[in-house]
Formats: C-alpha cells, structure tokens, sequence
C-alpha cells in the first residue's frame, strides 16, 4: 500500500468520523430525518437525539479513541504487533478493579459513590501496565511481554471470576456480566462527562511519548543512545494506556480488538513510524467503533447484540490472520 | 577539543568481572579500534564509554565533565552509538530511519531543514542515497549496515561508537567504511571508537589499538606496536607472524598457542 500524506489521511479519517456521526444520530430502531434535528424539544425524536443517541456517539468516538491510540502506543513500546490493551490483559485488570469497586458498593462500603467505579477501571489498568513492563523485565522481547499479558490476563479474569462466584445475589452477577460484555445501550451524558477528561489526558501523555515511541524502532538501546529517557516514556505509557484505557473500560465494559486491528489498518499507510501511528490510529479507532455500534443497532434482533460480543465476533478472524501472518516472525 | 576518558572502570555482571580497572583517554581526530577474544568485556567499555552503561566504579569523562552528569538528549547530541546488533521494529522507510538519528536534536516541531539536510549529508557519506526511499525491510545485509552507519552519522556526533560497524560487509564496502571513518577522523575532527574482530581491518583502519582480555587492557598503542606477536598469543591464544606486507604489516595466523 502506498504511504499518505498525514494531513490528507487525518483528513479523510475526520470526514469520515463526521458523516458517521450523522448517521449514528439517526439510526436506529426508529430513524431520525433530518427534519426532526432542529425541531428543538417538540418533537419527541429531538429527544432520542440529544439524550440517547448523542452520549452514545460520543462514548463511541472517545472510545474507539482510546483504544485505538492505547494500542498503536503499546504496539510501539513492545516493537510487537500483537500487542493491544485486551491481548495484554490491560482491559482485564480494568474489568477487575471496576468489578471490585461494584462489590464495594453494593456492600455500601463506600456509600455507593458513582465516581468510584471509573477509579477503580484506571487504577486497575495502571497496575496492569506496571505490572506488564515490569513482567517484562530489561530483555522485553516480544515473547516475554506477551506472556506476561497471558499471566495478566489469567490472574485478573480468575479475579473477576472470582467476584462473580461470591457475589451476594443474581442480580450483581446480572449486572457485573452485562457491564462486562461492552455496550454503548442507554448511557447518558453523565459518563461522557467522566469519561472524556480521563481519555483526553490519557491520549495527551501517549502523544507526548510519541518521540520516544519512535526511537524505540531502533530497540532500548538504540533509544537511550538516542537521549531517550526509558523511565520517563514507561510512566507515560503506564499513566496514558491506564487512564484511556480504564475511563473506556469504565463507562462501556469491554471492548477487544480495537486497539489491535486500527494501528495495523493505519501501519501501511502512515509508513510505520509509531509516533506518526498514534492519531491516525485514535482517528481509525473512533471509526471502527462507530461502525460497529451502528451496525449493532440495525441488527434486527429481540435484545440489542452486545458491542463487545459484536468486535470479539470481528476481531477473532482477524487476529487469526495476523497470528498466521506473523508465525514466521515469532518462531 | 573535549576528551573521552575512563578512568578505573570495573563493571561485574552476576558473578563475572567484565571489566577489571580499565583506564583510557581517548582524543579526538583518531580512529580507535578495541579488540580481544569473545567476552574479553569489548561491548561494556564501549556501552560504558557511550554512557549507556554506568559502571560500578570508574568514571568516564567527556572534557572535563562527567558524563553520568550529563542530560541524555546532551548526550546523545555529542556522542553517537551503534550497537552490535542494531534492532530495526518496524519496517520504515531508508530516511525515516535514519531521520531517528536526529533525535537528540529535533524540538517540538519535528524535523527542521537542517535536520533534513543532516539526514542527507549522512546518506551520502556511506553512499546509501539511492536507498533513501527503499524500505529497510527489503534491504540486503550490507546495505542495511550502511543505512545504520548512516543512522549514527545523522547526528553529525563528535564521537562515534560502534560496535563491530564492519561486520557483514563484503571486503569493498568494509573498505568504504573504514575509509569514511578515517576521513570522519581526519577532516571532521571526530573522535572514532569502533570494536573490530578482524585484525587486519585493525591494523590498517584503525590509528590506534587497544587490546583488551579478561577485562584488562594487554596492550594500547599505535597498530604495529599493540600487536605483537607476544600480545596476541596472550590474548587469544595463538601463535602469529607479523611481517610486512604491500601496504603496509601484515599478520599471519599460524596455529593455536604461545609463541
């Protein structure tokens, strides 16, 4: 594939962003025109609009986001294209301190506290950085950090299975299974409101490391031969992936591969340098999201298919492709 | 013009001492090479000297400042490194990768003019320009060899360092390099540190010799005198002849053993 002029591909990419944005406002179980947009509370779709469909796209975008560029930067950190916030068991340890934060609640421990949930996502995510590169150790080969996001991802799924075995009731088990599987349904704009700041930040440091992501192509030596300060790019990732990846994990549960397939989308046609990656893949992120949660909502079935269950579905054949095409390389 | 200097280095990894007092001042102008048998402690003193490596004790000094005081991106601007096995991720473009070589200098606007020109003074210095838009992944060995020296000299260092630079070239362009350093030597005032396991590439490239074994240096001096016959028997062991050749000393392996 042909290398494209940043510019024009960021272009193309928030275009395209900008018409499914219309579209996701007004698909639906019942399709808004455009008539209905400016009728200004009398209309009763001006409501499905602006309450329903709005946070929904918007959750949509800010997470396709933050996953997107949560995967193009650990892509560029770990030199491996296999790596991505769910295959490194990140999302996982999300799942795990957002599920104990429920627990904690619903024992009133902490009197039910809202912002408590979304907490516990980013601090679980950040311990699950932390605890990857450290994993990992000074020799992070790429054998080494996915087998660390194996431990990870077993350690903190037996945790949350864990939860939901002494959970107190069927309800909590109900309600920790549907957060679980990732879905856009019936958010408002008080998760937007405590999403977004956390993603921007998140986004804002991964960004800042993208100089070092860069030098990195060269290998950890090659990087600190550079004036690449590792520790300082290690706390940027840890910080960005956690606190992109745990407020999405937060408000939508989890959603797998997106983080995995938009950097490699996106590789080919920015020229593979990982620093230039990072906002196309955010971009490309928000796109693939977007989709699925329209394509999810025009599927005619009695209860909405899960998004989280819909990507999985995507994702699976398509890490399949790439775990053949990349045999050759890890053997 | 600044020194390189260490002084006492002793670095112990586990249980092996690599480097046992190892004291060297190296001026710039002159093409150094180090060598000595596998694990001689070749690849550490030169980590140690790029700064790459603090060692347990034993400084190393760039001028009169030492350069475990030194900010990296300061650092990287004064002393460029090559390691043995350069690592290259992703498969980038010829320039892109080179253009790495422009870290340590480039602000938050990317890559400036005179970063752009940097890149393509490197590009022909080891004369990898026709390569620039070629992808580093299609690149034969030696080519891509060049495309890394390439990357090294982008940062027009003061010092270069460069682990086994001549490894995997054919007999012509480990010419063209040593050739190039030599000149980087001579007209830029560049200060070259290279390790070499070939010892007629040593004793024809290189100004001067610095025999290390056992974390020691046996011998650090002009080319014919650091290798002697005596010395190379010390240090790896076999029994050598040193006459004179066309262009200059030539060495004859003869077997294993002392002389």
């Amino acid at each position: 594939m042909k290398v494209m002029p940043r510019p024009a591909l960021i272009v193309i990419l928030l275009a395209a962003l900008i018409v499914l944005s219309v579209i996701s406002l007004s698909a639906g179980k019942i399709w808004v025109p455009w008539s209905a947009w400016t009728s200004a509370g009398h209309d009763t779709r001006w409501v499905i609009i602006f309450e329903l469909r709005l946070p929904r796209t918007i959750l949509a975008i800010a997470t396709g986001v933050a996953l997107g560029m949560s995967g193009a930067a650990l892509q560029g950190y770990t030199r491996n294209p296999l790596a991505d916030p769910g295959v490194l068991g990140i999302s996982t340890m999300a799942s795990l301190g957002a599920v104990l934060t429920l627990y904690l609640s619903y024992f009133g421990a902490m009197g039910g506290a809202t912002w408590l949930l979304p907490v516990g996502a980013m601090a679980g995510a950040i311990i699950g950085v932390v605890t990857l590169i450290m994993l990992a150790g000074a020799a992070s080969s790429m054998l080494t950090f996915i087998l660390a996001g194996v431990v990870l991802n077993m350690v903190s799924g037996a945790g949350v299975a864990l939860a939901l075995s002494l959970a107190p009731s069927p309800w909590a088990v109900n309600e920790i299974i549907n957060w679980l599987m990732g879905s856009l349904a019936d958010r408002s704009m008080e998760e937007v409101r405590f999403a977004l700041p956390f993603i921007a930040a998140g986004c804002a440091f991964l960004v800042v490391a993208s100089r070092a992501l860069d030098a990195l192509t060269l290998g950890e030596t090659g990087a600190r031969s550079l004036g690449i300060r590792l520790e300082t790019t290690r706390f940027l990732l840890a910080v960005g992936v956690g606190l992109a990846t745990g407020a999405s994990v937060a408000v939508t549960g989890v959603i797998g591969f997106v983080g995995l397939v938009t950097p490699h989308l996106m590789r080919p046609l920015v020229g593979a340098r990982p620093g230039a990656l990072l906002i196309p893949s955010a971009l490309a992120g928000a796109v693939v999201v977007l989709v699925a949660d329209i394509a999810v909502r025009l599927t005619p079935s009695v209860t909405e298919v899960k998004l989280g269950v819909a990507m999985a579905a995507l994702g699976g054949p398509f890490f399949l492709m790439l775990l053949i095409s990349e045999r050759r390389r890890l053997a | 013009m600044t020194t390189l200097a260490a002084a006492a280095l002793h670095v112990r990894l586990g249980t092996k001492n690599v480097l046992q007092g190892v004291s060297a001042t190296f001026a710039p102008g002159e093409v150094t090479a180090i060598i000595g048998p596998n694990g001689a402690g070749k690849s550490t003193l030169l980590a140690c000297l790029a700064g790459l490596r603090r060692p347990d004790t034993g400084t190393v000094k760039l001028g009169d400042q030492m350069l475990s005081g030194l900010a990296p991106r300061t650092r990287a601007q004064h002393i460029g490194f090559l390691p043995q096995i350069p690592e290259v991720a992703w498969a980038v473009d010829v320039r892109t990768l080179v253009g790495l070589g422009r870290t340590p200098f480039i602000g938050a606007r990317g890559l400036s003019a005179a970063d752009a020109t940097a890149v393509d003074e490197a590009l022909s210095l080891t004369a990898t320009t026709d390569l620039a838009h070629r992808n580093v992944a299609t690149l034969s060995g030696g080519e891509r060899t060049r495309v890394l020296l390439a990357r090294a000299l982008a940062g027009a260092p003061q010092w270069l360092l460069a682990d086994e630079p001549l490894a995997g070239l054919d007999p012509g362009h480990q010419l063209d390099a040593a050739v190039l350093l030599r000149r980087l030597a001579r007209q830029n005032g560049c200060g070259i540190i290279i390790t070499l396991h070939d010892l007629h590439m040593a004793l024809r490239a290189a100004d001067r010799i610095l025999v290390l074994a056992g974390g020691r240096i046996l011998a650090d001096g002009a080319p014919a005198q650091a290798l002697s016959p005596a010395v190379l028997a010390a240090a790896y062991g076999i029994r050598a002849h040193i006459g004179s050749g066309v262009g200059g000393p030539v060495i004859e392996i003869l077997e294993r053993g002392p002389p």
